[in-house]
């Protein structure tokens, strides 16, 4: 339903006051990421740079790269095996139910809502008991939290296919693992892009794990970012270019594909 | 029916998460439970019996009872300015207006970034130094002559928080935004339609037709950021660092265990967080999984 109507053109007013307000901090991030070292200054902030300089990009990309490929080690393997597991787990919850499930479901779900403060003292215990500490602890730590969110998506998702689809498959004599593979897996395609992307983000943009679970040489992009706006010795321009390059991975996701970023964020609300 | 052979699969395919889940999840919460109840204090274990103690000694807390009046406050600015924004947005993005995906987008973008990143930024904006070394928003303020807004954000004593929660709704109201526009978007054409038959005026229609119907989006919009408000860490962090005055239980947890030592004091806290969490998320769940089957 498309109707022309010039009554609503002053709704422009608030939209343009708006889109300024979520704008005003990126307008900032930019422009004095592509200051000179010369020219940056905390009073002419808003002001525009007199000519393109990378400086500050440089310099914080060469302060922060081995940071941003900790993220990257941590975040791919994190990101695709949770993924799988909530693939698993959605299918057998959803469509292959043995009893009990509809009481496992909600138990599952729960993990994904708990503050956790209130499991990283033992977290930490746990993982040093192990030995399986900094990127790989983390890695695991995002795995296992990331279930519920993974499983969640993927059951909504199968629940809503019809049973016929199934049961056809099962006529022609295929078992369990067949109707997964062969039925339900090539149509899953949307479902792993929501979950993959709402995975990638959260584990890239996590500071509590990571703070607790790495030391200086395997922090992740979040930490070292703060750390080095906490440090009185680099200026703040770096840590303005080093915000953006700390953003950028999870910035592009969203920009090519925001229409499943969406969907993630609706199913983290249980309202996908 | 299941075959045996396929029920046995789907239990034994399925219980490496189980098992994952109970003992991450529910395992590590008795554990917590148990160092909350211990003497627990340093580098070595001790789960000598402490009863309640840490809880009562929290209860008598100066810091404890900061964290409840900051939480309190970012809770209060945070939940009712993401509403109202985020509802005004979906409203106004819902007139189908030319651009409506452009402004869309723009809105949700903050939701992909790091609480981290966001208080870099948002800490330089919001730079209370005055006179000569005025930056930020404030600079801002003074050159377009609105000198009245110049402020000491999040350095203002006692509503400083409030400073921290304009960050938060900067960053998550374009979410509450989009559980909104999903929930406009499920009204049926035909009730506006006859609602306006009926002489009802635009804002009518919403009033007495639109809002009570997407009650249950607001319920939801007001616990998911409700429990948000309760575990807020990162943006503090990186906003103001550790300082007393902008203390939250999720910091003073992080602190008191990581730096102090004081494991069954931090556990205690972790668990009063958990508490306050659950009472909001568990009926939610209830809730959601009911409407769920009904439907």
């Amino acid at each position: 339903m498309k109707k022309l109507n010039l009554a609503k053109n002053w709704l422009y007013i608030p939209l343009v006051g708006l889109a300024i307000f979520y704008l005003l901090p990126m307008y900032v991030l930019l422009v004095t990421g592509f200051k000179s070292f010369a020219e940056v200054d905390l009073q002419t902030m808003w002001s525009l740079p007199q000519s393109i300089s990378f400086d500050n990009y440089i310099e914080a990309f060469n302060q922060l790269s081995p940071f941003l490929l900790n993220s990257f080690k941590m975040v791919i393997p994190a990101t695709i095996i949770s993924a799988f597991l909530g693939s698993i787990n959605g299918f057998i919850l959803a469509k292959w139910k043995f009893r009990g499930a509809d009481i496992i479901f909600p138990l599952i779900l729960f993990g994904m809502f708990i503050p956790y403060q209130s499991i990283i003292i033992p977290l930490v215990q746990f993982m040093n008991a192990i030995g399986i500490q900094g990127l790989s602890g983390l890695a695991m730590a995002h795995i296992i939290y990331g279930i519920p969110i993974t499983t969640l998506t993927f059951r909504n998702y199968y629940a809503s296919l019809p049973q016929e689809l199934l049961e056809a498959a099962k006529m022609d004599g295929a078992d369990m693992l067949g109707v997964y593979w062969h039925i339900l897996l090539p149509i899953s395609i949307p479902s792993f892009v929501v979950v993959l992307i709402w995975q990638f983000t959260s584990a890239w943009n996590d500071f509590l794990f990571a703070v607790i679970l790495t030391g200086n040489t395997d922090w992740p992009i979040t930490v070292a970012l703060n750390n080095m706006a906490g440090s009185q010795i680099i200026a703040w321009n770096v840590q303005m270019a080093g915000s953006l390059l700390a953003a950028l991975p999870t910035l592009l996701v969203y920009i090519f594909l925001g229409r499943y970023f969406v969907r993630g964020l609706l199913a983290g609300s249980l309202k996908g | 029916m299941l075959k045996n052979k396929d029920r046995y699969l789907s239990i034994l395919l399925i219980s490496p998460s189980i098992l994952a889940i109970l003992i991450f999840v529910y395992g590590f919460i008795t554990w917590s439970v148990r160092v909350s109840l211990s003497n627990w204090k340093g580098f070595t274990p001790d789960y000598s019996w402490a009863g309640f103690k840490n809880y009562i000694a929290l209860f008598s807390d100066p810091r404890f009872h900061v964290d409840i009046r900051n939480t309190l406050i970012f809770t209060g600015v945070f939940v009712i300015g993401s509403i109202i924004l985020g509802f005004l947005m979906a409203v106004i993005l819902d007139q189908s207006l030319k651009g409506e995906g452009f402004f869309r987008s723009l809105f949700l973008f903050p939701m992909a970034i790091s609480y981290i990143v966001t208080g870099v930024v948002w800490r330089w904006l919001m730079n209370p130094a005055e006179g000569s070394r005025m930056s930020g928003l404030n600079l801002l303020f003074s050159t377009f002559n609105l000198d009245f807004l110049i402020n000491k954000w999040y350095t203002t004593p006692v509503w400083g928080m409030a400073a921290i929660a304009l960050a938060a709704i900067w960053q998550m109201s374009g979410f509450t935004m989009a559980l909104y526009l999903a929930g406009l978007r499920a009204v049926p054409l035909e009730l506006r339609e006859a609602a306006q038959i009926d002489g009802a005026n635009e804002f009518q229609t919403y009033r007495h037709i639109i809002l009570p119907l997407i009650t249950p989006v607001t319920l939801s919009a007001l616990i998911i950021l409700g429990h948000t408000s309760l575990k807020v860490f990162d943006l503090i962090i990186a906003i103001a660092g550790k300082q007393l005055p902008l203390d939250v239980p999720a910091i003073y947890m992080w602190q008191t265990t990581f730096d102090g030592l004081f494991y069954g004091r931090g556990a205690a806290i972790s668990i009063l967080l958990l508490i306050s969490v659950a009472v909001l998320i568990i009926p939610y769940i209830r809730y959601t999984l009911k409407t769920d089957t009904e439907q």
